[in-house]
């Protein structure tokens, strides 16, 4: 295997242009500084309550199962040309799936063109007939798209970026990129002031105006809300913090209601109606007329409001079938179906297990492949096989060979590598990145995303639930002077000059009080 | 709002203010446990605790006597009583967590710093080492939370809900608390008792019952006067001026309760209104008449009504 890419470091000794600055920086910290730096942000964390709940665990001191997700403070930093790249990669690839979507549920083109094989779309279990016909919104689907990233080395030592995976149902995560920022902004300032960093700040901003723009068109002030399955879920935080950011209810299931084809939430005031939901639902659950029938987390009758054209759902209900594991390796071909581009972003090469030749290839390297469920998550249901004992690869296999079509296989990418905190010292761990992309009237995005971080040494497993932390995900501005590719935008500049004239304000009205 | 969201507020109120005045209530026996006391009534003022929050069968459950030690262990560390300041602030901050976007992040960050920092509290055994120290600490955080509310939230629905959730759980603990120091001495007290001739009660317990709500300064500087009972019933009934009294306590929740009015919540408005106006005009002489035990039951039972009205109404609509 080719060597992991270090985000930092070319070679021993060297340090990467793009991260000169910061490793000045680091240089002249105090080891005993930085790991009171590191406390302080725990501490702040658990006061704000930016915790996450694990399935069947208990805290240390049994108070409870609400865990800190672990933060480090070196920052992954991503150079400005890179991202402009990666960034158009996005934009082509999100737009690309929700045509993918759209033709699913509709004329099926791509089926007929014979692109993607028709079985791989109407057999799987993502596939929703519910869905056949409906029109939403500007035939937008995957509103919100979390878009899993990895670099991995070349034989050149040179690092390319990859999509893993498309996350286009309930992607989560966006909450810990504006906290990370904010927490490493409170602690070290001076990194800010001596960085040109783009800001993310504005994303509850971006995504109000996305869930917006995605309303039933006959209304004009829609009312947006945010269903949540309630508190002990374990992404309620975010739930509440995207909630209070955009200044919309967060609702649960048992606060809506069906009647007369319009979905209702219960007030303090009577009834009030529903135009756009962003839920962070699954399908499955969000009616149980329609869906699972025991589910209390949704709200009877949604379905037919929603097939009406009389609400908007956020996402819409069967995008799983763009974003499932077997579907995954056709989306490069989807960019060139749909928009007729090269694809800017590089898919992992994938064998399909359903696939004859494919299986035979993946029983043969199982020690060297990385086996995943088709519909698994959250880093469950996995084979890593470097990193797997011969009694688990055996023990896989057999599963495998017992239901080839729930599995494809990929090469194990060394996943780039970048500086964390460890137990002793600062040593390199391998990253990943999910970059969030929003899609209403334009497609946009923040500069950024949330980069995860496997703590475990040579752990390629960056899921929380894994024993994943996270990092601050800096996109550097282009150099003061050149000009500004368009799309970009330029909100340091008008920040500070709003400031500057709000705070002389204060001043006159100072002086004459 | 939503009608779940209220109803959280409301309970987060309450459920703080439980905790306050759980630790009012412990902290005046405690410190009157100090002063020396026959055995006898040193259980009677622990008794009275457990009868204030009728929890005294749930507590015989538990623990063979009723002593000082036992009845401040159930009622501030014991996560199986439901009303232990330990439950009431986990309570108040798992329903603040579950609306903590409604809460400004003060207003959140307070309860849930409290919360951990309570916990943490009974886990190095600070309350044991000094229980006087834990319960002033409550009441200062609940002055805290009340604080950052009041000087950070958008005055909207969203305080009234608060704010009714504080003055009904406050005016039913004052009830209480009355009934059961009162109660505990006579049976029923029709303010026979003279200048002299009151029962082997003396400075101490009236000054205790004071303490508790923070009035013992506050009936000097109204009264000019050595305490009497009938007084101390006034002050802690019918002075609309002092913050903890039954009258206090309806002023505001009828003003907030006004602020929320809705189509179905006239009645319950109408209910919260009369009460709030016997206690505008009523006597102090009158109330002893009709017996005081008799006076706060009635009033206990209303104010549980309005309570019930307000949830009709507003926190769980059919």
């Amino acid at each position: 295997m080719t060597p992991s890419f270090d985000e930092m470091h070319a070679g021993a000794t060297a340090v990467r242009a793009h991260y000169r600055g910061f490793d000045r920086w680091l240089g002249q910290q105090a080891p005993e500084l930085m790991a009171a730096r590191r406390e302080e942000a725990e501490l702040i964390f658990r006061r704000v309550g930016i915790t996450f709940a694990v399935y069947g665990a208990k805290d240390e001191d049994g108070s409870g199962t609400e865990r800190l997700i672990p933060f480090d403070l070196i920052p992954r930093i991503i150079p400005h040309d890179e991202w402009q790249t990666m960034q158009a990669g996005l934009v082509q690839r999100v737009t690309a799936l929700n045509r993918f979507i759209h033709d699913v549920y509709h004329g099926q083109e791509i089926l007929k063109a014979g692109i993607v094989p028709s079985d791989q779309v109407l057999k799987n279990a993502q596939f929703r007939p519910e869905m056949m016909g409906v029109d939403v919104p500007r035939g937008l689907y995957s509103h919100i798209s979390g878009i899993d990233i990895v670099r991995a080395a070349q034989p050149d030592g040179s690092g390319t970026y990859y999509v893993l995976e498309d996350n286009l149902r309930v992607p989560s995560g966006v909450s810990y990129m504006l906290e990370n920022r904010k927490m490493m902004m409170r602690l070290f300032p001076e990194l800010f002031a001596s960085h040109r960093i783009a800001p993310v700040a504005h994303y509850p901003d971006l995504l109000l105006e996305t869930l917006r723009d995605v309303a039933p068109a006959s209304v004009n002030e829609p009312t947006v809300v945010v269903l949540t399955p309630g508190m002990y879920n374990s992404a309620y935080f975010e739930h509440a913090f995207l909630a209070q950011q955009m200044g919309v209810e967060l609702v649960e299931g048992q606060d809506l209601f069906v009647k007369d084809n319009f979905v209702y939430m219960r007030t303090t005031q009577g009834p009030k109606r529903v135009d756009v939901i962003y839920r962070r639902v699954d399908d499955d659950f969000l009616d149980p007329l329609a869906f699972r029938p025991n589910s209390t987390l949704g709200c009877a009758g949604l379905l037919d409001v929603y097939r009406k054209g009389n609400v908007t759902l956020s996402n819409a209900i069967g995008t799983g079938i763009a974003d499932d594991k077997s579907i995954y390796p056709y989306v490069p071909k989807m960019v060139e179906f749909y928009l007729g581009e090269k694809p800017i972003l590089e898919n992992v090469p994938t064998y399909l297990c359903r696939d004859k030749d494919d299986l035979r290839y993946v029983l043969d390297h199982l020690g060297e492949l990385v086996v995943k469920e088709v519909h698994g998550a959250g880093g469950y249901g996995m084979l890593v096989g470097p990193a797997a004992s011969k009694a688990e690869i055996e023990e896989f296999r057999a599963q495998l060979v017992g239901n080839p079509s729930n599995y494809i296989a990929q090469p194990t990418l060394a996943l780039s590598t970048c500086p964390t905190f460890v137990e002793r010292g600062i040593a390199p761990r391998h990253i990943d990145l999910r970059p969030f992309v929003l899609s209403g009237k334009t497609v946009q995005m923040v500069p950024g995303g949330l980069t995860r971080v496997a703590l475990k040494e040579g752990s390629l497993v960056v899921n929380s639930s894994q024993g994943g932390g996270t990092k601050d995900t800096w996109v550097l501005e282009d150099e003061p002077g050149r000009d500004t590719v368009p799309g970009t935008l330029g909100g340091p500049g008008l920040q500070s000059q709003s400031q500057s004239q709000s705070q002389g304000s204060q001043f006159q009205s100072q002086r004459q009080g | 709002m939503l009608s779940r969201t209220a109803d959280h507020l409301f309970w987060m109120a309450r459920y703080m203010e439980r905790a306050e005045n759980t630790a009012r209530m412990l902290d005046v026996n405690y410190q009157t446990s100090l002063l020396p006391q026959s055995a006898d009534r040193a259980e009677q003022g622990w008794q009275g605790v457990l009868g204030i929050s009728e929890l005294t069968q749930a507590f015989q459950k538990k623990h063979q006597d009723v002593d000082a030690r036992s009845v401040m262990h159930f009622m501030v560390r014991d996560g199986q009583n439901l009303s232990s300041i330990v439950s009431c602030l986990s309570a108040a901050r798992e329903n603040a967590r579950a609306v903590r976007g409604t809460l400004t992040t003060e207003l959140w960050e307070t309860t849930n710093q409290t919360w951990l920092e309570f916990n943490r509290m009974l886990r190095d055994n600070s309350f044991e080492r000094d229980p006087a120290a834990l319960f002033e600490w409550v009441k200062f955080r609940s002055h805290l939370s009340r604080g950052v509310t009041v000087g950070t939230m958008l005055q909207d629905e969203a305080l009234h809900f608060i704010r009714i959730g504080t003055f009904l759980e406050r005016a039913d603990n004052t009830a209480r608390l009355l009934d059961v120091k009162f109660h505990a001495l006579a049976g029923d007290y029709f303010g026979a008792w003279g200048h002299d001739d009151a029962p082997e009660v003396d400075f101490y317990h009236w000054s205790a019952i004071l303490r508790s709500v923070s009035g013992f300064e506050i009936y000097r500087r109204v009264y000019r006067n050595v305490i009497r009972p009938d007084k101390v019933a006034e002050l802690l009934i019918l002075r609309p001026d002092m913050p903890r009294s039954l009258a206090a306590c309806m002023n505001e929740l009828f003003a907030n309760l006004g602020h929320v009015a809705n189509e179905q919540s006239s009645e319950t408005q109408r209910r919260a209104g009369r009460l709030r106006s016997d206690l505008q005009f009523g006597r102090i002489d009158e109330i002893l008449a009709t017996g005081l035990h008799a006076f706060l039951t009635q009033f206990l039972d209303r104010v549980n009504d309005i309570g019930a009205g307000i949830s009709r109404d507003f926190l769980v609509p059919a």
